[in-house]
């Protein structure tokens, strides 16, 4: 079981969700990704569309000022 | 998946921004789960030809010297602002610089993420086009009716 990083703090709308799509895509079953990004629409929409996706969030964290580290297990 | 939700575009415009939202819309919905068609239709089908430049592709003198005229994906004006086709260069260099992704990097992600992408049968007769004038990932040509039924059940948008 493998731990992935995803920065997607510099991208916008729709490229934060499309990437953690696509990442998700490639990742094995069990493996863990964890994407880091910035609060407002990416905090808002990048856990509810894992979530509707059936992948699992299993956390989400304030890493400093307006990132955030959001966990979700595939 | 039966209670998949679904989002069918016609995609009519040929103008950079608006195939911007096009493949905008495209891109976020089929992240968030959604099946995603596109119909391309008249001036949007210059958005999916193999060549993205101006190239004479049609099948008469005049669909040639149109084709010309209509270019690809890399040549769409802006509806407004297009200055002579400095518009675009300059939306494109805006977008680079705010990392906001650019119209060829949406097209990239929809095929990578399964959107459909359907031809106007009647518009290409018209503009004497064919389906291999067009990139791979065009699914078929189609016409109303079938449009009517792979859009059946979901929200359509006319852009």
């Amino acid at each position: 079981m493998a731990t992935h990083t995803l920065d997607i703090t510099k991208e916008h709308c729709p490229m934060t969700f499309v990437k953690t799509k696509i990442k998700l895509a490639q990742i094995a079953e069990g493996d863990i990704l964890e994407v880091i990004l910035l609060e407002g629409e990416p905090l808002k929409n990048v856990p509810k569309s894992a979530t509707e996706q059936g992948y699992n969030v299993l956390d989400v964290s304030h890493v400093e000022g307006n990132i955030y580290k959001v966990t979700i297990k595939k | 998946m039966a209670d998949q939700k679904k989002l069918s575009l016609i995609a009519f415009s040929g103008d950079f921004d608006r195939l911007t939202a096009v493949f905008t819309l495209a891109t976020g919905a089929a992240a968030l789960g959604y099946e995603v068609n596109i119909f391309f239709t008249f001036w949007g089908l210059d958005a999916i030809k193999q060549k993205k430049g101006r190239s004479f592709v049609g099948n008469s003198f005049l669909t040639k010297i149109f084709g010309f005229l209509m270019g690809g994906l890399s040549s769409t004006p802006t509806s407004r602002f297009n200055f002579f086709g400095f518009g675009p260069k300059i939306f494109r260099f805006l977008m680079k610089k705010n990392n906001v992704a650019t119209l060829e990097e949406l097209v990239e992600a929809a095929t990578a993420l399964g959107v459909n992408l359907y031809a106007c049968e009647m518009a290409m007769h018209v503009l004497g086009l064919k389906q291999s004038d067009f990139i791979h990932e065009v699914k078929d040509t189609l016409g109303v009716a079938s449009f009517l039924e792979i859009s059946d059940g979901g929200r359509t948008m006319f852009i």
